[in-house]
């Protein structure tokens, strides 16, 4: 991407957004709904579409987004229930630092969720002060 | 002895609020507890070693997470090198741009943010978050609940709050099971009429996420998070936890807002002893640290306990303001009862209001306080005028249009209907036409039907265990005749295809565009630069639906005349005679007083006084003067007794006597307003006494120190409704008038 990103993408952009089963932001019609060619899985945002928001929050000086936002890419490949699974080891007192890191090498290994697994990790680091082993 | 000026003060709502002092221990501190650490920063190779004076060794994961996230390196040795008191004179300085700050804020630590807001007073934070706000425009969100968690109701407030400019609804739920019938409801509502609102449901963490990955919500705001790591883990988190949610819900294109705010902490017992503000500053950069675009801070509902402090309130604006300095979009609070007096309600509502922030209130309740399922609101439904007064008053763009009623009743009937045929299509319990119409019409839960809840709940279960979603929501409204909600629906939810309300400050325009701090910037460099409203925003502020036409204020109804002149009026020598001077616009151009008393009536009234006396009235009008003393005066040199009643054509009357000097007089009764018939009759009954030459009491008459408040716009037009009437070379007529 080189040229730079104009903001909002919906206005600018639309021909570079494109849902996750590969239909145009264009497509996205009542119709289209009611014709069953697109469905609530086509209201989502794709990973491309994230990576093109953070480079549009770091240009904007805004690093902790952009990061996130690259992090949400990566978890655009992650089934729902898996998400909340995570989620729910990393809360307090659930899992064991050997959890975390299996959690952490699941990411990076079946979804390319570096970015991600590197904050499980260092939520693993930090277990000592959340609360240590399971309750 | 009890003074009763005492007693009768203690009786004030303000005396239902808890004032206390300052107790470090407890967490009952705001700022610069002894307990609070120095601000320092030691960075080796690229990595926080130290952080407000604990090293690395000694982190908590909150001071972890923030040296890890939270903190910009690169910046941090310059920006901690700034005295605060001189970066706090920086953001008061329209010469310092916004840009700067926000690149120094980044580089400093908790407890040197808290050190900087600690210099700056009310004003000074205002001024400063004017300029340090991220969003150019600011905006509003409402609270949508009920206490009977009534869909059609639901529906039908958040219609009306759409209506009225909020820019986000976010409503909760009494009984958890309800979630996704609530968010349902509040879904289909915003986007009726107006539209263009985004909606949240406020429930627990993991089954807000399922509402909004099913897309009956389109943002989530309640990721709590604390400045302590005890109340961190109480709140069933930690900050890795909190930013993994925030990337979960970003990575399908859901807008989220971080929570935080003062005596959250000292509420659950963890303050350890550090001032609320010092933890806020921690919170903040948690929040800023785990890449949230924002949050919502300003005590929130523990707004009382910082209040019970002094500089609460002052205290409160500066966690909003350390937001913003963060860069972070702030939704300031003022979503909790503040007070039991209204005065001082409104008084920490204008330290939000005046500066404008991204949204004012982070909930306004839109209906009567005791629907409101998150007990209350700072303003609620039934001060809706008066913040709309308040707009008006200051050209202060709180957020909100006024909407005439006719209006707000169609666009609440459009969508409880278009929720019931959601309802039938999806197989949700039916509801019936008079709920419907119940809704539209309510002002509380109280006028709604009783539905059977065991059947809602059930089927609320069985909506989510079935994955129902937006797309069926859609689909049912077009179906169904609601093309035009079904579509603005699917503008919402494309949002999160393209992730542009992502950004920072987001919201949706009234043209569904998206801006946010990206595409709308705070500008703000003092006068004629930053927000400003339009032409068309300022008519729209202004013209409150019962806003009156000067135009018409006074002007007479046609109809017959009644009091005819009879040639040029000469002096009597009948000493039983009252002379009663009239002005040039009375009975005429004027048809009534400032209360709407017909002067005809008014006129008889001060007959049938004079003659219940015993003395005989005449009526003579002056057309040389409007102004009461020389119309009085003018009368009394034509009375045969010498006594006359002077009258102005909004009621105003003086009793004056031959020899007197113009301005002076025997009674004079200056406030119209407070003036009846039975007045105008002792008035006339009191002339007469005067010319017998009877000792007389003084007429009583009503003290109303609100007339004058009430009055005075219908006096001055009146008053100059008289000025053109008068004639300065016409001299005073005989009059007759139809008794």
């Amino acid at each position: 991407m080189n040229e730079k990103l104009l903001y909002p993408l919906a206005e600018h952009h639309p021909e570079r957004l494109r849902t996750p089963s590969g239909l145009g932001f264009e497509d996205l019609t009542v119709d289209a709904l009611l014709e069953g060619r697109a469905s609530m899985d086509d209201l989502r945002v794709s990973a491309e579409a994230l990576c093109m928001q953070a480079e549009i929050a770091r240009a904007a000086g805004r690093r902790q987004l952009a990061e996130n936002l690259e992090r949400a890419a990566e978890l655009t490949r992650v089934p729902e229930d898996e998400i909340l699974r995570i989620y729910d080891a990393l809360r307090p007192g659930r899992s064991t630092r050997a959890r975390l890191e299996e959690l952490a090498a699941m990411l990076e290994r079946r979804y390319q969720a570096f970015r991600t697994a590197a904050l499980v990790r260092e939520a693993a680091d930090a277990l000592p002060q959340t609360g240590g082993n399971g309750r | 002895m009890l003074s009763r000026r005492f007693q009768a003060r203690r009786q004030r709502p303000i005396h239902q609020d808890t004032l206390t002092e300052p107790w470090p221990e407890a967490g009952l501190v705001l700022f610069n507890s002894p307990y609070d650490p120095p601000a320092s920063l030691r960075i080796e190779g690229g990595r926080i070693v130290e952080l407000d004076g604990r090293p690395e060794a000694e982190f908590d994961a909150i001071d972890r997470f923030i040296a890890l996230h939270a903190i910009d390196c690169a910046v941090a040795p310059k920006a901690m090198a700034i005295e605060p008191r001189v970066l706090a004179r920086m953001l008061v300085d329209i010469n310092v741009p916004r840009s700067e700050l926000v690149r120094l804020a980044g580089g400093l630590t908790p407890a040197r943010l808290t050190q900087i807001a600690a210099e700056l007073n009310v004003l000074e934070m205002m001024m400063a978050l004017a300029k340090m706000r991220a969003r150019r425009t600011p905006a509003n969100q409402a609270h949508v609940t009920n206490r009977k968690e009534h869909p059609a109701l639901l529906a039908a407030d958040a219609a009306e709050a759409a209506e009225r400019g909020f820019a986000e609804l976010e409503t909760t739920v009494g009984v958890t099971r309800y979630a996704p019938l609530n968010a349902l409801a509040v879904l289909v509502g915003s986007q009726t009429g107006r539209g263009a609102a985004l909606t949240q449901c406020a429930v627990e963490e993991a089954l807000g996420l399922r509402l909004a990955l099913l897309g009956l919500t389109t943002y989530a705001e309640t990721l709590s998070v604390y400045g302590d790591e005890r109340a961190f883990r109480d709140g069933d988190d930690t900050p890795w936890s909190k930013a993994f949610l925030a990337s979960a819900y970003a990575s399908r294109g859901i807008k989220v807002r971080f929570t935080s705010g003062s005596g959250s902490e000292a509420l659950m017992g963890h303050a350890g002893g550090r001032s609320m503000i010092y933890l806020e500053a921690r919170c903040l950069l948690v929040v800023k640290g785990a890449g949230s675009q924002g949050v919502q801070n300003g005590s929130i509902s523990c707004i009382a306990l910082p209040e019970s402090l002094p500089g609460g309130v002052r205290a409160v604006l500066a966690e909003n303001l350390l937001a913003a300095m963060l860069d972070l979009e702030v939704a300031s609070g003022n979503d909790a009862m503040a007070s039991h007096s209204e005065i001082r309600k409104t008084a920490k509502l204008m330290l939000q209001f005046l500066p404008g922030t991204d949204f004012i209130f982070s909930g306004y309740s839109v209906m009567p306080r005791e629907d409101n399922l998150f007990g209350g609101g700072n303003f609620d439904g039934l001060d809706l005028d008066d913040y709309s007064v308040l707009q008006r008053d200051m050209l202060v763009d709180g957020g909100l249009r006024p909407v005439r009623e006719e209006r707000l009743l169609a666009v609440r009937r459009r969508a409880a209907q278009a929720l019931q045929a959601v309802f039938e299509e999806l197989g949700l319990p039916p509801i019936r036409d008079e709920e419907v119409e119940a809704a539209v019409y309510a002002h509380s839960s109280d006028d709604m039907p009783d539905r059977d809840q065991a059947a809602d709940l059930a089927a609320a279960e069985r909506f989510l265990r079935e994955r129902r979603n937006a797309a069926d929501v859609i689909r049912a409204l077009a179906r169904r005749g609601f093309r035009d909600i079904a579509e603005k629906i699917l503008c919402v939810e494309k949002l999160r295809v393209s992730g542009d309300y992502l950004q920072t400050s987001a919201m949706l325009a009234p043209d569904m565009r998206v801006i946010s701090a990206v595409n709308d910037p705070n500008d703000y460099g003092g006068p004629g630069t930053g927000y400003r409203m339009g032409e068309e925003r300022l008519r729209e502020v202004a013209a409150l639906p019962w806003v009156r036409d000067p135009h018409r204020i006074g002007a007479p109804a046609p109809r017959e005349p009644w009091l005819h002149p009879r040639g040029p009026a000469r002096p009597r020598d009948d000493a039983n005679e009252i002379l009663i001077a009239v002005g040039p616009a009375f009975g005429s151009a004027l048809d009534a007083t400032l209360t709407g008393l017909p002067h005809r009536d008014v006129l008889s009234a001060l007959a049938s006084g004079i003659r219940e006396a015993g003395l005989t009235p005449r009526v003579v009008k002056i057309y040389h003067t409007a102004d009461l003393g020389s119309i009085g005066w003018a009368g009394s040199q034509l009375s045969g007794s010498g006594v006359a009643v002077g009258i102005q054509s909004k009621g105003t009357t003086v009793i004056h006597r031959r020899g007197l000097a113009p301005l002076d007089n025997l009674e004079l009764f200056p406030q119209a307003p407070n003036l009846t018939l039975e007045s105008y009759r002792a008035i006339g009954r009191q002339a007469a006494l005067y010319a017998r030459g009877e000792p007389v009491k003084p007429v009583p008459v009503v003290i109303d120190n609100m007339a004058r408040l009430k009055y005075i716009v219908q006096t001055t037009i009146l008053h100059r409704r008289e000025i053109e009437q008068v004639d300065p070379d016409r001299l005073p007529e005989e009059m007759i008038w139809d008794e």
